[in-house]
Formats: C-alpha cells, structure tokens, sequence
C-alpha cells in the first residue's frame, strides 16, 4: 500500500546534479532530493510531477533504482513544450517536483515466480527500477527475463545496463531491433514475438509490459497464447495528467484515473478498454 | 538419440497432428549444419524447401541501392522459415544467411506438396499452421511499418 503524499499539489525545487544523453534525442536527469524534505521513497513504476518553471508540468516516470533513493533519474525523450525545455536544463539548475505518484509494478507479489518484462523502446525507463529491484533481490524471484525492442540500434536506452545484464547468468536478456544497421549482429524484428521464446513457466509467472500502447495491445495477446493468466499481465498505461491525484480528470480512463489508479494496472482490471477508441 | 519424428512432434507447428502425418513429413526431411555466414538460400532462386530452425540464427537480407545488404528480419531456434514454397512462382524473395552455427530440419516441397496432394486432410493442416505464420509475420510487419518508436512522434 503505497501512503498517500501530506502535500501533493506542493512542488519542491530539486537541483539537477548531472544530464546524460541516452541517445539523438532521450536524456537522464539525475536529480537530488532536498534533505529538508525528509527521505524520499518511491516505489518501481511510479511517477513524479516534474515542473519546468515558467514553461510547465508533466508527469514522468522514475527509472532509477528504488533502493537508491539518495539519487532519482527521470528519463525521457524531447517531444514536446515541457520535454524540450527539460532537455535544455544543465547541472545546477533546479526543476520544481511532486510526487511520488501511482501504483507500482508488483514486484512483491512476483515473488517466488518467473518475471517476464516486455520493454519497447522508451518503455524500457519505468521499467528499469523494477529490473533493479528484481537483481538486487534475484533469489526471490525464479528466472527473470527481459525482452527489449528499440527501432534502430543508436536508440536503445541504457545501453551499458543492456550490455552488464546480457553477460549476467542470473537474467535472460533479448534484444531485438526494427532497423538493423550494416554493423548490427544480434536479433531484428519486432519485440512481441519473442514472448514465445521467452523461458518461463506459464503457470507461475508475472508479466510487465511498458512501451507504446498497441505494443502492449500485441505483447499481451502473445502472452495470453503463452498463458499467462490475464491478472498476471501488467501493464503501464500513459495518458495526459495534470493534478496527478484523481481530481482534475485530465487522465480520465473510462471509470480509472492513470494517476492515481495506475499507471500500472494488471490487464484483466483494463482489458474491456484496450483498444477501445476515445477512451 | 532423437529421431526426426521425435523432432518434428515437438515442434508447436506440428502439434496434435498425428503419428501417420509426422510420419509422412518425416519421410520429407532431413536434418542440416550450416555454417556462420553460408547462404541458405537467395532471392530469386527456385523455393524447394522449407525449414524448421533448430539451433542458431539466420538472417533474412535484401539488397537496397542505398545501403548494400539490408538484414530484414532474424529467424531462431524454433522458427519456420519459408512460405515461398507455397506460392506461385515459387522463388524465395529474400536471401537467407546464417548467421552462426545453425541446425535446421530441411523439409523438401515438392515430397510434402505431393503428400498433401493425396492426402487431403495432412494439406489442410499444414495451410492452416502456416497460415499462423503468415498471419503473424504480416502483423509483425504491419508494426514496423507504423515504426512506434519514432523519435519524431
């Protein structure tokens, strides 16, 4: 059970301490939280409010790791007023944030279970916290596999994560690429089929899926052939937020709030919606 | 040791079909090595087999004026690769590498075309499997060619 925040329309200066460049046009903010504050605590899969001052706010997700709370990443990608500015901000500038917001990806209830993670592209970010807390935990869990598809090679996130987890024995990682380069080797095609390769006992595993909606759509119907039960699947859902808190109905998803209610949902709480047109 | 019975029963494609329809697929095949960077097949050529990956990986290619050989799709462990069989004119439309040491069971066309010829139930069965295959190649196709992960969205 996640508590509720004392104050959570009240935004607080945090100072950026370092910018990375994931790829043409993605970047890491490594943000430090104000002491004055007391601890900030998140759990994998939630949200902050991040305010560009002057400019705007929106919701980005957190992708650092959830047992390192002295340093929060949010990474994202420019596409749009606030993400552009966001991307212009260097080390010592301060953005205004709130949070932390919504639920999170069940890592306690994937314990003892095999952990299927399907990451599309810029999905792979709220994601990554919960693949940290799974290896830091590993002996919880039973095998843990990651599926990650990127567009072209250049554009995959956190390549060096890519690269260490690859040549661990302990998480199975497939990569896959929609465009291969000349000097790409390793798998090209979409990332929903390789649900089917993936090594996981249906029965007793959890899915979590983050990434463009109707690869959710696909990476979820791979999975229900696999048969993984629909209340096993997990998905995180993205919709334009504005109070982050379920009153302004802004991410208003039919009868769910993403804010509040999500953005993480198991798939049988949202299937009646997937796909379903202006909702 | 396992038989290629024993292989083709494992394999989802074929699963729930019969001893006698494995048997007769059986009887079309042939267990092959190839070997890193050796061309399965090329574009154009007559499409006689179909094949059943077992180990290793290969490449789909096509030339493009602009960037030489072009990897289009990689196929793995478990994959069917080959429709053109099919299909008029019956030419591969890709050429085919492997890109690491790779198994495959090699199934010949014209042997299980002449199969299902007198076996009406055995071709029944195998369109509609590899209409699956079809199906999901084409979806997977259709995804990328929305390309939902574009910078410029």
């Amino acid at each position: 059970m996640i508590a509720a925040l004392a104050s959570p329309m009240l935004t607080t200066p945090w100072p950026i301490i370092k910018t990375h460049r994931e790829n043409s046009d993605t970047f890491t903010l490594e943000l430090e939280p104000p002491e004055s504050n007391g601890p900030f605590a998140f759990k994998p899969g939630q949200f902050n409010m991040l305010y560009v001052f002057g400019v705007g706010e929106i919701p980005i997700s957190i992708s650092s790791d959830a047992g390192n709370p002295e340093t929060i990443l949010h990474t994202t990608r420019k596409v749009g007023t606030v993400t552009n500015a966001l991307g212009e901000l260097r080390t010592g500038d301060s953005i205004g944030i709130r949070g932390p917001f919504g639920t999170n990806w069940p890592v306690e209830e994937a314990v003892g279970k095999d952990v299927v993670i399907v990451a599309g592209g810029i999905g792979l970010a709220p994601l990554r916290p919960a693949l940290l807390h799974l290896l830091e935990h590993r002996r919880q869990y039973k095998n843990v596999i990651l599926l990650y598809g990127s567009r072209t090679p250049e554009e995959m996130l956190f390549r060096k994560d890519l690269e260490k987890w690859s040549s661990q024995l302990d998480i199975q990682v497939y990569v896959t690429v929609d465009r291969a380069t000349r000097s790409w080797r390793g798998m090209v095609g979409v990332v929903t089929p390789l649900v089917h390769r993936a090594p996981f006992d249906r029965k007793n595993a959890v899915a979590m899926v983050c990434g463009p909606e109707i690869m959710m759509r696909y990476a979820t119907e791979e999975l229900q052939r696999r048969g993984v039960p629909d209340d096993m699947i997990y998905l995180s859902m993205e919709r334009n937020m504005k109070c982050a808190i379920g009153m302004c109905g802004h991410c208003q998803y039919s009868s769910e709030f993403i804010c509040k209610d999500g953005p993480v949902f198991s798939y049988d709480r949202i299937a009646h919606l997937m796909g379903k047109n202006e909702v | 040791m396992r038989t290629l019975n024993d292989l083709l029963q494992t394999h989802p494609i074929f699963h729930d079909f019969s001893s006698s329809f494995i048997a007769d697929i059986a009887e079309c095949s042939q267990e092959k090595e190839f070997e890193p960077d050796q061309y399965i097949f090329w574009s154009g050529h007559e499409a006689d087999y179909f094949y059943i990956l077992r180990e290793g990986a290969v490449a789909l290619q096509a030339r493009t004026p602009d960037q030489g050989m072009v990897t289009v799709e990689t196929l793995h462990n478990g994959d069917v690769m080959g429709w053109s069989w099919l299909f008029p004119p019956y030419k591969w439309h890709y050429d085919a590498q492997a890109l690491e040491p790779t198994t495959a069971v090699v199934i010949d066309a014209r042997c299980i075309k002449g199969k299902c010829e007198s076996n009406h139930e055995l071709g029944y069965e195998l369109m509609l499997r590899f209409g699956r295959i079809v199906v999901d190649r084409l979806m997977a196709t259709r995804m990328r060619m929305l390309d939902i992960f574009s910078q410029t969205k």
